[in-house]
Parts: C-alpha cells; structure tokens; sequence
C-alpha cells in the first residue's frame, strides 16, 4: 500500500470524497477493487478525470461504435489516435477533427473559445500534420439578451485572436442563435492538416528504456478539474468554476507546432500526445496503455510556474500549449536541441519500463501506481447502456397542420424579414474578425456553400464544411441528423468537391435522463445511415453531454464537419450568379415540407412539425449529378437550397453577387403549383440551385434525366431585381440592406 | 546599383506566419532566389531585398513589433537600411520597422476595436519610386488586409513632410480610387496605406500584397510591388527577360 506523507495535509479519500470528484459509487467500488485498496488522493484525482465522460466516453461509446468508421480512404479507424486522417493521394493524407469547448465558453467565453482553437490544433500537429485550416461551429442564444451578444463577442474575438496569431486561416462554419443556447452556447472547433504517410506520429508511449519528455509551456494550476467540469450541467454554481478554464497562449502554441513538426520530421520521436483535457494524467495513460508499457514520472522535473503546486495539482493540470514526447535516449539531445532553438522547455520527465503500471513519484515519494489500462477507454474504464425514450414532445409537436397557417398578404415583407433572420443573415462581422487568407491557400472568391483551399504540396484542393439544423434534430434526431450530414456534403458538392469524410461533435443533454438520451441514440442512427449512402466514414469526433442548464436541455445538435477533396481546382464554382440571361434551374424535387422551417419560426413564430424528409439515395444521384455538371464546366453557379428556402437561395445568390460588386438578381416562377409560401420557404432537401448558359440546358437536362435527378428551369439572371412571378419584386439593394449588415444591427456594432 | 539576379531574404521571427506566404510567392510565383534569415542570426547572408514579413512577432503581447525590434537580425535590417538596402515591411513588418525608426509613425488599434481581414483597395499615390515603378501613378490595387492595429498615426508636420516628400505610397480608397471615410478600414490617418522613408529605399505596408499574386488564387495585384521592387534592384536585361518568359 502507498502511504505519502503528504496525506497528512490531503483531504481523507472515502465514498463522499469521491462522489464530490463526480464519481458514483459503483465507480468508487470499481477502483477499490482494480487496486485492491483506497486511492491516494492523487490516484482519485487521476480517475475521477480519466473516467469523466469528457475523456472516457462512458455513456456514448456503445452508440459511438455503430457509426461508420472505416474506408478505403482511411489510414487510421475513428478514435485510434488524436484525429482522423484520410488518404489523399501522392503519399500525403489529411488529419481533421471537431471538438466542443462549451462549459468553459459559457463561463469565459474569450478565453474559452481560444483554447478551444488551441486544443484541436494541437490534435492535428501532434499527429505530425501541419494545420492548414480552421472552421467553427458556433451556437448562441437570442441576441436581444445583453449576455448573448457578451458571449458571441468574446467567442469570435477568442478565436480570432488565436487562429490568426497562431496563422492558421478561419475559413468556415456555421452559426445559429436560438432560445435554448442562451446559457450553454456551442463551441464546436474544428482543424484540418497536412501530412506525408511517413511522417505521421502516433499517441504511443512503447519500447522499455525510452524516455518520457514534457515541452512547451510550464505547468500550472489553470484547468484542474476542465474536463469533470465539462461532464455536468452548466448552473449558478458554474460561474465559480471559472479557474477551471484555461488561458491561452498562441505564440507559444505556434512555436511549439514548428518545434514539434521539426523533431517528428527529423526521425526523433517514438509517440507523441498533446496534453489537452485531464493534462499529463491522460496523455500518460492514455500512451503507455496503448504501448502496452510502463511509465514512471518524477513530477519535479515538470516544468512548473505557480509555487508549490501539489502532485494531484500537476498532474490535472490543463494548462496549454504543452506536449508529451516519447524520445530514443539517443535522440534527447537532437529534441533539447530543437526546442531550444524555439526558445521553449523541453524537461525530460521519466521512462518507459517493461510492464503496464502508470508510476507517479513527486517529492520522493510515490504518489500514484495504477494500472495504465484500468484509465482509458478500451480498458477498465466503464462503459454504461443508458437507458432511452422518445419524449413525449416529439408526437405533440407533429400535430400541426401546416394548413392552418395564413398565408402572408407581402412576400417582399417575408422574405426581408427571413433575410435578416440572424439565422440566415451575412455571417461578414464574424468573418471579417477571422484571417482567412494566411497561408495564401484560400480561394477567397468562393463564395456560398464551404470553403476551398488548393493544396500547395500537389495539385489538388480541399472543400471544408460544418453543418447541422438543431430544430430539426429537435423534431426528428433520426431525419435531422441523417440531414445534417446530407446537407454538409451537399454543401461541398456545391463548389465541385466529392465528399470524403467527415468527423462530428455530438452536443447533447445530460445523458441520464431518458429522453435525452434517445435523442442522442437516434442521431448517431441518422448519422450512420447517411454516412453509408454517402460514402463518408466517420474518422473522428467527440461527445460533449451535459449542455443543459436550470432552464432545459439545449436542441440535440450534432455537428458534422465534412471534408471534401477536389481534383481539378479550375473547376470550382461559388454559388453568387455570374451573368444577365443566364437561366436558372433548381435540381431536386420540391415537396412543401414546412415544418422545422425559418420561416415558421420567424414569420409565424412557431416550431413545430417534422423535420423536412429525406432519401438518402435521391441526395446521392442529386451529388453525382451536381458534379458531373460542375466538372464539366456547364454550370456557373450552384448554391445548396437550406434555412428559408428556395426565395432565400435565390435572394442569397444574388447577393453573394453583390459583395462582387455585380447587381445581378433574377426572375423566377416557382417550380410546382402549391402554397406560394410553401414552395418559396419549405425547406425540402436534395435541391439545389443552379444557373449556366441556355446552350447547356439539354446536357444539363441529360445528367440530371440519367441520374434520375428532377430539374426544372425557373426563370433567368437579370439585372438589379429579385422578382418571383406575381410574388416577389425586391430591388437587389434593398435585400442587400436586409441582408448585410444585419447581424452588425443586432450585436450593436456599426457595419 | 544594380545585380543581373535579385537575392530576397524573409527575416523569420518567432510568431512570424506570413514568413512562409512571402517566401512562397516570391520563389514559386515569382522564381526569384529566395531565402530564409532567422532572426537569432547576424548575417543577411549578402541579400538585396529584406521582406519583413507578417505575423505576430513574440507574440505581440506588447506593442506591435516592440519585441521584434530588439532582434539580433534587426541590427543587421537597420544597418542595411541605413546604407540603402531595400527593405520591405508588410503588415507586422511594417509595424516593426516603425518602432525600430526607420519608418517615422506608428501603427494604432483598428478603429473599429476589432481584427479585420478583407479585400481592401489602394491607391498608388506615386508610381517613380521602387516599390511602384511598375504602377501607374492613381492606379488602384486590389489587395486584402489582415490586421488589429493599422491605424496609422503621425503628428500633422511629420504627415505633412510624408506629403512634401512623396513618402504616401498608398491611400485606401474606394474602388474608382476616391478618398472616402467608408474606404478607409482601420481609422489611418489621411488614409495612409503605405509609407516609404526619406530615403526611398524602406516601405512600411498594412496590405499583403503575397496574397494577392497567386493566379491561382484568382487575384494578382499584389505581383506589381514585388515587380516594382525587382525592377528596382536588377539589371534592365534581367527584368526584359523575366516579363518575357511571363508572357510566353
């Protein structure tokens, strides 16, 4: 039994003890029983963190492993190492993933946000991969409450800040604002890098008699306890976890990823982890659990920056910017070497030894000793089937007639209104705070569905996506997350790339109530599904439950970042309309879904319905259609069909135009007789808007007839008005006005 | 005085991230020799141009280039300077060359309170000097800004000296090149882009003309200062060469 002197000045470990560290007492039992006696209070520290949901996916790996989740493309199976890495040919591959830093952007939305970047960078240049782009994904309450637009504000400057002195460009994502993220906002961020085949390194701590090294920035008491912070419920009490909440350091992070891509390309490194949540504690075990070997740490060679810290202290530290290296003791010199030359530290910390024991000695004494398997995920750690049922909600909501509804007396009014919806409105006073050109990769001229950047390495370009409608997830998590992963593809497929991959964030309730619960099983179902009939494997991701707070649960919003891969960069196309007399085309069939619709929500002030249907096989023919066209060269533009519909589509193309300095708008009828309402604002799927010169309407009319893709012609691009027949007659300027500068009006900032 | 090819030399601070956007266009767009300097050095290792390029020097947790500034490779800039060596400043470059004196002013927080990244455009107020020579005087480029602090600032005589002596190379403007409040992105005073010193040998520039010079990324304007600059430092013979082998 260990026995540490320090006991005498450390709270007494028992059942209560325990529970106050977000254990239950199974778990409690559990540990008992691994080790055969009562924890030191470093040791409950350590699996406390180590099996908190954030770290070992208790209540959501048994779902998690129905996804899809591996391919031809991939190189490494979802969950194997930090991120996901697809194949992109010529002996390089692309590592991407999404992570959520909710709880601590709720409580401190600036310096949350930023380490949020700062995390899932690191995922991606620990694996050997040089970041080369940056999306988020963002959700927000209503910004008429002052703490919203507080929120929204220090989340885009944190991010900003970080991405762009660290220099890596922002170039997409998405943003809503609804009710019930006003006190648990969504920040979801995501990072895409490069990287050869031979030069990827993994989270592995293997070969008895290397050495354990600590680098990058020291250690201190920031983020003790983040990741159990980030496994309960946001409440009054949170705002005293604000210590929780890590403070970030781009200049350093960006001297470390140079440093730590030199030592990986030169040959140094064994296994590398970054130390992101639970810090020290879980890239150790998480390494030598996988390397199947044992490590011992002597926590005074950690590098330390607030006096006497306490072992459990340094060993959940989050602090950022950090890194574990396992290094051949004949290379410990060529590491110290470089990471001096960054002017970072670099501390060797302890050893490999044969064996499977996490050794943890500070003060010369042995603090922790405890089987490396018995932390992590895949090992001891539990795993729980919770329990599930569809909330009553769900039927009630169905209900609505849609029919009941009036009909509006001004379509021009509607469509202003749904234009400036902060949900629909130009994203420009976010996006204009982001660099999104560094690296000159960017093709900053698309504009519309995802983002392109060429690749410098060789010819090709990749098209970057986030996406997901949580009130649809809302109404039908099963449809609504089959969608989210439908219209990212969708999105990508709009400037002529093939989807490839993608990873998720799923943000949920707490799982332990039922009904949450079978909200969440029911999207991972719709996420599978849509990812085998589009081909896009899952390679990554992560769970983020308890966004919940005294008021409610927020929508299931499981975010899908889509990677797609284009062959032929002269080929892509942005979605603003090109030329006058250019005709306009919508591919897809339009039903007159409404329910889940931005136009119930803002002009009739409803949620309610289903979510719009969705055949995942009509979405893939509508795919190949849409590139085989894109390839081509016979479209011009094509822009996905979304949040307020086809006059919103129209309206949007237009206006992308716009900001070109081009006052082009169009004429259109709308496509079947039904509603007007219905068939100008339903959100039905599978549709997008296309316009090309007349001359190519019968290849056009060929692809789709061969996909079995509906195509019909609606009208023309003409100068200066938006004009539905008999409908709508906007002037572009006046949408414009709606348009731009909204979101400057409502956060109350000048445009 | 003039060489038959033109060496460049990007000066590698810690926290530059434009160092490899300027190396990229300048060796791969533009095929000039092209090298790295590392800012712990105190050699410029015999090049002609110096570009100090963007980013966030150590951090810039200070004042914007404060640090950088003190930098053992910044001796070597200002001695080079001082003898009239070309030097280039973008962005956070320019910022450092400021407070490193060579350029008079100083780059302000934005205006607008927050970081800016867009396409802006610039008026080239006079193309005889050798970062424009290659423009024509009233031209406007298009070229994108990245920046929180590019106000620029200097008290009314040095301004009116910059004026007198031609030292205003670039004003924001509108697209039909006229002055106005709603072209100017960050507050600069006079909407001052771009300064060249006395001597005009060192331009300070808030634009980042690396970023537009890649066809492929679809906007080109950048090209025409690093032209102007290689214009300025090579042999007639050399530059009817290099626009040759463009057009073919």
């Amino acid at each position: 039994m260990i026995k540490t002197i320090s006991e005498a000045f450390e709270p007494k470990v028992d059942i209560e003890l325990a529970l106050k560290h977000g254990l239950i007492e199974e778990e409690y039992e559990k540990i008992l029983s691994i080790l055969g006696r009562v924890p030191t209070y470093t040791e409950l520290g350590i699996y406390s963190v180590m099996w908190s949901e954030h770290c070992s996916y208790k209540n959501s790996i048994a779902e998690l492993k129905k996804l899809p989740r591996s391919g031809e493309r991939l190189l490494v199976k979802a969950g194997e190492e930090n991120a996901g890495l697809v194949d992109i040919g010529n002996g390089y591959a692309i590592a991407f993933k999404i992570e959520s830093h909710n709880h601590p952007s709720a409580v401190e939305p600036y310096q949350g946000a930023a380490t949020g970047v700062g995390g899932i960078m690191r995922d991606i240049f620990t694996m050997g991969a040089r970041p080369i782009a940056a999306l988020n994904s963002l959700r927000f309450g209503d910004l008429a409450n002052p703490r919203t637009r507080y929120l929204l504000k220090g989340v885009v400057k944190g991010i900003g800040d970080y991405g762009n002195s660290f220099g890596v460009p922002t170039i997409a994502g998405d943003v809503y604002f609804d009710e019930c993220y006003s006190e648990n906002p969504l920040v979801n961020a995501m990072a895409v890098g490069i990287v050869k085949h031979d030069e990827i390194a993994r989270a592995i701590a293997k070969g008895p008699g290397n050495i354990v090294m600590i680098v990058g920035s020291s250690t201190g008491r920031d983020g003790i306890h983040g990741a159990t912070f980030a496994s309960e419920e946001i409440s009054d009490e949170s705002e005293s976890k604000r210590p929780s909440v890590q403070v970030g350091d781009p200049f350093t992070e960006k001297l470390l990823l140079e440093a730590t891509l030199e030592v990986i390309r030169a040959g140094y490194v064994v296994g590398i982890q970054d130390l992101g949540a639970a810090g020290i504690t879980c890239s150790a075990s998480e390494m030598s659990a996988k390397g199947s070997c044992e490590m011992e740490i002597e926590l005074d060679r950690v590098p330390i920056r607030e006096k006497e810290m306490t072992g459990y202290e340094i060993m959940l530290s989050e602090s950022q910017e950090r890194m574990l290296l396992i290094v051949l003791p004949s290379h410990e010199q060529d590491v110290r070497q470089v990471f001096e030359k960054w002017d970072l530290r670099c501390q060797t910390i302890g050893k490999l030894k044969e064996g499977n024991a996490l050794r943890v000695n500070y003060k010369g004494e042995r603090i922790a000793e405890v089987p490396a398997q018995s932390l992590v995920l895949g090992g001891d750690a539990p795993v729980y089937y919770r329990e599930s049922k569809e909330p009553e909600y769900i039927q009630h909501l169905r209900k609505f007639d849609p029919n009941s509804l009036p009909e509006p007396t001004d379509y021009n009014e509607s469509l202003l209104k749904l234009l400036e919806s902060p949900n629909i409105c130009s994203r420009r006073w976010i996006i204009s705070q982001y660099d999104t050109m560094v690296r000159t990769n960017t093709i900053i001229d698309v504009i519309g569905d995802a983002a392109v950047i060429r690749l410098k390495e060789f010819e090709k370009a990749l098209a970057v996506k986030t996406d997901c409608n949580a009130r649809y997830v809302f109404l039908n998590p099963y449809k609504g997350a089959q969608i989210a992963v439908a219209e990212s593809a969708r999105n990508v497929v709009c400037v002529g790339a093939r989807p490839l991959a993608i990873t998720n964030c799923l943000n949920f309730g707490n799982p332990y109530k039922p009904d949450i619960y079978w909200q969440f099983k029911e999207s991972v179902r719709g996420i599978a599904d849509a990812c085998n009939v589009l081909n896009t494997p899952v390679t990554s991701g992560n769970v983020s439950f308890y966004n919940e707070s005294p008021d409610g649960s927020i929508y299931p919003t499981p975010i899908i970042g889509m990677l797609g891969e284009i062959n032929d960069v002269s080929k892509v196309i942005s979605a603003d309309f090109k030329n006058k007399g250019d005709i306009v085309l919508l591919l897809g069939q339009t039903i007159g879904d409404i329910g889940g619709s931005e136009y119930l929500k803002v002009i009739h002030g409803k949620v309610c319905g289903d979510a719009p249907s969705i055949d995942l096989y009509i979405e893939k023919r509508l795919h190949e259609a849409c590139l085989e066209m894109i390839n081509l060269s016979i479209v011009k533009s094509a822009h996905d069909l979304s949040e307020g519909g086809l006059a919103v589509a129209l309206a949007e193309c237009s206006l992308f135009a716009f900001a070109k300095g081009k006052s082009l708008g169009a004429s259109i009828s709308i496509p079947r007789p039904m509603r007007t309402d219905f068939a100008l604002f339903s959100e039905d799927q599978s549709r997008i808007l296309v316009t090309a010169s007349e001359t190519n309407l019968p290849k056009i009319k060929e692809i789709s007839q061969r996909h079995q893709v509906t195509v019909r012609m609606l009208g023309e691009v003409i100068q200066d008005r938006i004009e539905v027949r008999e409908k709508i007659n906007l002037s572009v300027r006046e949408a414009s006005i709606a348009y731009y500068g909204s979101l400057e009006r409502k956060v109350g900032v000048s445009s | 005085m003039t060489v038959s090819r033109p060496k460049f030399g990007v000066i590698v601070f810690p926290g530059s991230n434009c160092d490899h956007d300027a190396y990229y266009t300048l060796k791969h767009v533009l095929h000039q020799d092209t090298r790295f300097l590392w800012h712990k050095n105190s050699s410029l290792e015999g090049v002609d141009v110096v570009i100090l390029p963007g980013g966030f020097s150590y951090g810039d947790y200070l004042r914007c280039g404060a640090i950088a500034r003190f930098s053992p490779i910044m001796k070597e800039v200002i001695s080079f300077a001082r003898a009239g060596g070309v030097v280039l400043g973008i962005c956070n470059g320019f910022q450092i060359l400021c407070e490193a004196g060579l350029l008079p002013g100083a780059l302000l927080r934005n205006e607008c309170l927050t970081f800016v990244c867009k396409f802006v455009h610039v008026r080239v107020e006079h193309a005889a000097t050798r970062f424009t020579s290659v423009c024509a005087s009233g031209e406007v480029l298009e070229i994108p800004i990245a920046h929180g602090e590019g106000n620029y600032f200097a008290d009314e005589s040095t301004l009116d000296q910059l004026e007198r002596n031609n030292q205003i190379l670039f004003r924001y403007v509108e697209q039909d090149g006229s002055i106005t409040q709603r072209a100017n992105p960050n507050g600069s005073v006079r909407n001052i882009a771009g300064i060249v010193n006395e001597g005009g040998n060192v331009m300070g520039l808030m634009p980042h003309p690396e970023r537009a010079s890649d066809p492929v990324l679809g906007h080109t304007d950048g090209q025409r200062i690093f032209l102007s600059v290689m214009k300025s430092v090579v042999s007639d013979e050399y530059i009817h060469d290099y626009t040759g082998a463009e057009r073919s």
